[in-house]
């Protein structure tokens, strides 16, 4: 069964930032910045957190803006990243509408493969795994 | 430091607008944090010259663990304290160790006095930014312009002061990320006397793990992390919070009360942590770093109008502010203490000598010690809106009194009288315990005058003897210099036992052993107790004040001859250092 990373309820988000530590951790980075999924305030720590993550899109705009073959589709949703076909042009993060692609130290698109790591470092179940038909 | 074998020092220079970086393989020994603060401190000090001397420093330093392992989430700063006229420490979590981190900066300096109010932005460069137009403003509204004028959302850390830092009250403080802050000893002051209104470091840097220790890193960090989650080792900050000890203290006798007139309080109940959860607890946050999230958010409506005209407003709590804004003056419910620290937070006072201040301000008042000439309103223990009145007062230096007040009990008490009833330990303004020789004691002579400095209030608690209490006292002081320079938050103290430090610091490349470790730890407590003595403290030069003595403690009443010789042994123990 195929899964997609989804946002259960940011609300309960306490802005500790695991899930962005563990992404990293698992690219082999300490730094938060180096994650696929993004946490920040809107407002400040007295307003609500934004819990910005890849939507798992069936017909994915990165993919399409992608001229390189870089990006292919996932099953479930969002794409497959082939790091050796990317010429770092950074399309596929302009055309995420929702700003979920960022760009890292190297210059390569940060592509969520929607692992499920994030979301065992979760203590608010804030985001998790879903299965998807 | 963190990869890489040297720490690497930002100094900057607030009047010529300069900045430069130096690496400073010498400073690994002193491990980081609240060791290489320590260090730097002694280094650009002027002990010769006025606290406020444009030339003193304002030292800040994380450590080797900060961020990369769970609750590893605090900065230190270290500084001539405006407060106590000695060495000052105050700790912060928020994001401030994390923006440092990722902004490759082991420890800062920071010198001169800008020419007229600016802020800084750090980031790879540091850029020196115009703060005219803030200069009068709240720590608050300061925090949203801040927000506004600097990028990086997520990864930056923004600190501040209202108007008590920028007149000088010697226990104004510094906030760091809206709720936590720089609290104790006057950082604020000194950021005052500077003209430096804030500071937001942006941290967005990469730091690979190396390949070779990717795994081994992963498992400590999940081993640590199980810990902090799955145990119940922290499972008392996550829930009701500190606020949890505002009842057990009252019941035995312990939370100090009405400017520690008792130590029983007849409505800890309604103050208690409980009763916040159930009437204004809406939502808890966490430092960068820590899956606890132990900074409970309350919040409280204000009608500021007819016709249902109502604003909301959000401010943190815990035990330290439920005791000093609240059993300490009388305080009776949750949206009374959540009213004034909202107040004390916009003018950006520490919020425990706020408190305590206002408690001696009310009993000298009371007994004719001050007058209506000197307070210009009434105080009266339990009454609300003239405290709220009177912490802008002290925030401004409304008279002569209040910019008296504004420099301690100790000080003003001096000058008023009242000595007697002066709850202040060391010069700093008592925690909110009151459990016997080891809080008195270990305020007394903790190098920061903080009950986190040695936990006095615990060991009193566990039923230590009296005869092993200043031994235990010195041995924890020590411990935590080393919890303290990695920078592991202390209340994660029982997660990182000694092999588990080891442990982590092995999966991120750092060897050492225990003994290394234990001999840091007591060079740091001798370099913190040399800069004292250079700045004038010795630990026999100043008094406990006969409150302490006369008010029952959980340990029953305190006699004081049994108290200074305590203080005498510590000294003799510090001194053969």
């Amino acid at each position: 069964m195929a899964t997609v990373l989804k946002v259960e309820d940011r609300r309960r988000c306490i802005g500790c930032l695991s899930c962005r530590q563990a992404c990293a951790r698992l690219r082999g980075d300490f730094s938060a910045a180096d994650s696929a999924i993004d946490v920040k305030t809107q407002g400040g720590l007295s307003g609500e957190f934004i819990i910005n993550i890849c939507r798992g899109c069936i017909d994915a705009a990165c993919m399409e803006a992608c001229k390189f073959g870089a990006l292919t589709k996932r099953e479930g949703g969002g794409v497959v990243f082939h790091k050796g076909k990317c010429t770092k042009c950074g399309a596929c993060s302009r055309a995420c509408s929702v700003s979920a692609i960022r760009m890292d130290s190297e210059g390569y698109p940060i592509i969520c493969s929607h692992c499920g790591y994030c979301a065992k470092y979760c203590p608010h179940r804030c985001i998790t795994l879903k299965e998807v038909f | 430091m963190l990869g890489r074998d040297y720490v690497n020092v930002l100094y900057i220079d607030l009047e010529k607008e300069e900045f430069k970086y130096e690496k400073r393989q010498d400073l690994l020994k002193y491990i980081g944090g609240t060791g290489v603060a320590a260090k730097l401190l002694d280094e650009n000090l002027k002990a010769e010259l006025d606290v406020f001397d444009s030339s003193q420093p304002i030292v800040f330093a994380i450590g080797p663990l900060s961020f990369v392992m769970p609750v590893c989430t605090k900065a230190v700063a270290a500084f001539y304290s405006p407060h106590t006229k000695e060495y000052g420490e105050s700790h912060a979590g928020g994001r401030l160790a994390m923006a440092m981190r990722f902004s490759n900066i082991d420890a800062m300096v920071i010198t001169g006095r800008a020419k007229h109010p600016i802020y800084i932005v750090i980031d790879d460069k540091v850029t020196f930014k115009d703060a005219r137009a803030m200069w009068g403003l709240s720590v608050e509204d300061t925090g949203k312009i801040l927000r506004q004028h600097t990028s990086g959302s997520g990864v930056r850390s923004s600190m501040r002061i209202g108007r008590a830092g920028e007149n000088l009250v010697s226990y104004a403080n510094v906030n760091v990320d809206t709720y936590r802050h720089f609290g104790r000893l006057g950082l604020g002051a000194v950021f005052g006397s500077k003209f430096l209104k804030g500071i937001v470091i942006i941290g967005d840097n990469s730091i690979p793990i190396p390949a070779e220790s990717r795994k081994k890193y992963r498992q400590v960090y999940d081993r640590i992390y199980d810990t902090v989650i799955k145990t119940d080792v922290m499972e008392k900050y996550h829930e009701l919070g500190t606020s949890i000890n505002v009842v057990p203290l009252s019941d035995m006798n312990a939370l100090p009360t009405l400017n520690l007139s008792t130590t029983k309080y007849d409505y800890a109940e309604e103050i208690s942590g409980e009763s916040f959860a159930k009437k204004s607890l809406i939502r808890k946050v966490a430092c960068a770093g820590c899956p606890i999230g132990c900074i409970h958010i309350g919040q409280f409506r204000r009608q500021f109008d007819e016709g249902y005209e109502y604003e909301s407003v959000s401010v943190s709590y815990d035990h330290e502010l439920l005791f000093s804004l609240g059993s300490f003056i009388g305080l009776k419910s949750p949206d009374e203490i959540l009213q004034l620290i909202d107040v004390v937070e916009r003018e950006g006072l520490d919020a425990i000598s706020t408190g305590v201040a206002l408690g001696w301000a009310t009993e000298c008042y009371k007994r004719g010690i001050i007058n209506l000439d000197d307070t210009l309103m009434p105080f009266e223990f339990g009454v609300l809106p003239n405290y709220m009145a009177a912490v802008h007062y002290i925030a401004t230096g409304k008279n002569e009194f209040y910019k008296n007040l504004g420099k301690g009990v100790y000080n003003a008490s001096k000058i008023y009288g009242g000595e007697d009833i002066a709850c202040h330990l060391g010069g700093n303004e008592m925690p909110g315990y009151h459990t016997g020789y080891g809080s008195v004691v270990g305020f007394s002579v903790g190098s920061r005058h903080s009950h986190l400095d040695n936990a006095g209030y615990s060991i009193d608690q566990a039923g230590v003897k009296e005869e092993e209490i200043v031994q235990k006292i010195f041995e924890e002081e020590i411990e935590r210099n080393i919890l303290t320079s990695l920078v592991i938050c202390l209340f994660a103290r029982k997660v990182y036992k000694r092999d588990i430090i080891l442990e982590a610091l092995d999966s991120i490349g750092i060897k050492t052993t225990n003994e290394e470790l234990t001999k840091s730890g007591r060079e740091i407590l001798k370099l913190k107790y040399d800069i004292k003595r250079k700045l004038g403290y010795s630990l026999d030069s100043k008094k406990i004040p006969e409150r302490f003595f006369k008010t029952r403690s959980f340990n029953g009443k305190l006699d004081s001859t049994k108290a200074y010789k305590m203080v005498k042994k510590y000294k003799e123990m510090v001194d053969a250092l």
